[in-house]
């Protein structure tokens, strides 16, 4: 099994039997606990971040920054500080746990009447999102604490050795 | 924001379910499907077309008064010979009128005022609204498509739509879900409507039709969902498809022959198919959402050609034609008389489709029929209409820095070339390489905002954006409908701390006569007028006139909203008036609504540069401005 694949299943098992339960919550205490394949999560099983005194993010907040740049920024503005027509994540991370996070990305959002017609995309068939989904919560969770400021991580651990080859592979890109 | 979550398409599954599909059965999509989910559906009409007739647009853009067309006339050059209002009476403008549109997302375009109407559409639900300017510009009609509100996610930076058209009595409208609809100018009513593309692949619609003679052009959006792009010409009785040209493809499918060129050369057989490994053509962008131009006496219509999908250049070795390329086609074969890549294997998103001004420039003594075009990519093109050479190509940002120019050799085999700088190049290291310090950002020296030409002073007026950018490529995977990029940006200003700039600029001399620095893009559209004032829009909400000789500032007022609409001009009952939408959004909205970082602050720095969310906020509104009665 490939470190993708195991972290994906991992999303899977944390919102069949803590996700549902916890909806809406508030994502709780980010310290981190434990570690794999350089993704951090805290002591309920939920990705997070660990970042050094000297500023050094851990490598999946650093992938979570990157990623989320890619796949996000076109509506909620660079460094998840929202843009005209969808809301700053540094602040709605703070009122949304991982399982309504995995929910909402997954999933969608509408809120279309008369007022506002603000939609968001259901992203669980884009391999782009799904494949670091862990790593763009821990990012944005990094974000809504305050725990990194705005703009490209200066400084990151090195990547975890096989990471490049499970991205292609999750992916379903031939190398 | 009320929070309605809706499970789209894993309502009877659940997450478990939506998850598990996510790492599994997507992954046995491949990249070559997208062609077959991109194919238009039949080009038929809904219903059998009302017999509407009326003046052709050729008619009514004739007429000074009017305003006719989205870029005023056929040659796009957005200079009005109304004279009312002139350099020494500017200063006494005022606000005649206003009108709300109801809506709140980015407001880009121009209203159109034929006779005594003016019609004007706003972003998505892109209702359209005929108001009467004999009537205290009551409401004649108006008429709201009905679009699936799945479609809002997929338009890439904000629901924008640039105009309306007009042609032979018909209000013609390119909506958002991609289907164009054709209403009776007199009464609103739906005359015929037919759907070009779909949306549920990201084929959108943002652009401004043209209509020359009995053909309605029209072009798609989707550059970030991998969207091949085409260019079609709609008949303009029923809407039936009489031509439609992709930007790459087959030599059939982008209508080229033999006596078609390329800077004097036939192109040849396959000229695009061999510029790409395998069939990633079909998932290869080449977008046509900008501005359309057309030469009667040539029968060209000239556009540009957007960015290659995705943003991770490594992705996709070659040229990638014909993306980033303006295009002559004929008008009624769709047949490529010549074509010119500006931006070959692009590797900053630097789209090609900016408007192509058609002007007649004093070169060297003798008038040339030139056709000026101001790229993304930071350089301003002058090429002969007429064969496609190339007589100038000049940068017009000074930090523009990826290149150092075109190869203007003729005998050189990089003849026509950018001559790219390797370390601003994103494809020259790999994948997951950081390049920093690339300018412009991706959004390019000028984006969509179209620029206008002076004949009198023979000078470009040319809203800018003087923004750079770090670019982080790697690699990403396709599905149809979903964002196909690749690529972490992050933006920043330029030198001298500023991110806009509003120029006077000489294509064939590459000068730039006089510039006003700003702090934020200049996102609005240039209007020059006969009575020697240059008018546009600025993001902080700012309706500015200018003296068009010196620059000099003759009249400001704030609009309630950023201004990333173009400003135009009418005459209605023997005045002059100027209008301009209001409604910040857009590329600006995203990128500037939050700030743009500095990258020198550093990491945990609060960093950003004042925001535009001090100066302004949204909403969609209409300003019309006149001098007072004596």
């Amino acid at each position: 099994m490939t470190r993708r694949s195991r972290i994906l299943l991992t999303a899977l098992a944390f919102v069949a039997v803590g996700g549902i339960a916890t909806f809406a919550a508030a994502p709780g205490n980010p310290k981190a606990v434990s570690q794999a394949g350089g993704l951090w999560t805290d002591k309920d099983g939920a990705p997070t971040y660990n970042i050094s005194k000297d500023g050094t993010v851990d490598w999946g907040t650093f992938i979570g920054y990157l990623r989320y740049t890619d796949n996000c920024l076109r509506c909620h503005g660079p460094d998840g500080s929202g843009s005209s027509y969808a809301p700053d994540l540094a602040q709605a991370l703070k009122q949304i746990d991982y399982s309504q996070f995995i929910a909402d990305v997954a999933g969608g959002i509408k809120a279309v009447n008369t007022a506002q017609q603000l939609v968001m995309p259901a992203f669980a068939d884009n391999k782009n999102v799904m494949c670091f989904i862990q790593e763009i919560y821990s990012y944005l969770r990094a974000r809504s604490t305050g725990a990194l400021g705005r703009g490209r991580p200066a400084k990151s651990v090195p990547d975890p050795k096989g990471f490049d080859e499970a991205s292609y592979k999750c992916l379903g890109i031939p190398q | 924001m009320k929070r309605t979550t809706t499970w789209t398409g894993c309502a009877a599954l659940g997450v478990l379910a939506c998850l598990l599909l996510a790492g599994t059965t997507a992954v046995a999509q491949t990249a070559t499907n997208g062609n077959e989910a991109a194919k238009a559906p039949a080009a038929t009409s809904s219903a059998p077309a009302m017999n509407v007739t009326g003046p052709s647009a050729a008619q009514e853009a004739a007429n000074p008064d009017n305003w006719a067309m989205p870029s005023l006339n056929d040659a796009a050059t957005r200079y009005s010979p109304l004279n009312q209002i002139n350099a020494s009476n500017a200063n006494h403008l005022q606000v005649a009128w206003t009108f709300s549109t109801g809506v709140l997302r980015g407001h880009e375009g121009q209203p159109l005022v034929i006779g005594n109407t003016m019609y004007l559409v706003t972003p998505f639900p892109n209702t359209v609204y005929a108001l009467d300017l004999n009537n205290n510009e009551r409401i004649l009609w108006q008429y709201t498509p009905t679009q699936d509100p799945d479609v809002i996610p997929v338009m890439c930076c904000d629901t924008v739509n640039r105009g309306v058209a007009y042609g032979d009595g018909m209000i013609i409208l390119h909506q958002a879900d991609n289907t164009v609809v054709a209403l009776d100018a007199k009464d609103g009513k739906v005359v015929w409507k037919i759907p070009l593309a779909s949306y549920k692949v990201g084929a959108t619609g943002t652009d401004a039709p043209l209509v020359v003679g009995n053909k309605v052009l029209v072009g798609v959006s989707g550059g970030e969902f991998g969207v091949q792009g085409f260019l079609a010409a709609l008949d303009i009785k029923d809407g039936h498809i009489i031509w439609k040209a992709y930007s790459e493809g087959p030599d059939n499918q982008i209508l080229v022959n033999s006596d078609t060129t390329s800077l004097g050369k036939p192109v040849g057989a396959d000229s695009s198919l061999k510029t790409w490994k395998g069939d990633e053509w079909k998932i290869g962008g080449g977008d046509t959402w900008g501005w359309y131009s057309y030469d009667p006496k040539l029968h060209l219509v000239y556009y540009g050609s957007g960015n290659p999908s995705t943003w991770n250049p490594n992705q996709r070795p070659g040229d990638n034609k014909w993306s980033m390329t303006i295009f002559a086609r004929n008008i009624d074969t769709g047949v490529a008389k010549w074509v010119y890549q500006m931006t070959p294997h692009d590797q900053w998103d630097y789209d090609g489709v900016n408007e192509m001004i058609l002007a007649n420039l004093r070169i060297d003594g003798r008038e040339v029929p030139a056709l000026v075009h101001f790229d993304r990519n930071g350089l301003a093109y002058v090429l002969n209409r007429e064969n496609g050479e190339l007589i100038a190509a000049h940068k017009y940002d000074p930090d523009v820095n990826w290149t150092t120019g075109v190869d203007m050799n003729k005998s050189s085999p990089d003849y026509g070339r950018p001559k790219v700088v390797e370390k601003y190049a994103p494809g020259s290291k790999g994948v997951n390489v950081n390049y920093t310090g690339i300018c412009p950002a991706a959004l390019g020296s000028k984006d969509e905002q179209p620029a206008a030409f002076d004949p009198q002073t023979q000078l470009f007026y040319v809203p800018t954006n003087h923004v750079c950018m770090d670019y982080e490529p790697y690699p990403v995977a396709y599905t149809a409908g979903q964002p196909y990029v690749g690529a972490t940006l992050s933006m920043y200003p330029g030198s001298g701390g500023y991110m806009g700039r509003f120029i006077a600029f000489n294509p064939v001399t590459g000068k730039t006569v006089w510039s006003i620095n700003d702090q934020f893009s200049d996102w609005g559209g240039a209007l020059a007028t006969a009575g020697n004032v240059v008018f546009y829009g600025t993001l902080k909400g700012y309706l500015q006139a200018v003296d068009a000789k010196t620059g000099k500032l003759l009249y400001s007022f704030k609009t309630p909203s950023g201004i990333i609409g173009n400003v135009m001009t009418y005459m209605h009952d023997g005045k002059q008036y100027v209008a301009v939408l209001s409604g910040v959004g857009g590329w600006a909205g995203i990128g500037l609504a939050a700030g743009l970082t500095d990258p020198h602050a550093g990491l945990g720095a609060v960093g950003g540069y004042a925001a535009l969310k001090d100066y302004t906020t949204l909403g969609g509104q209409l300003t019309v401005f006149a001098l007072p009665e004596k």
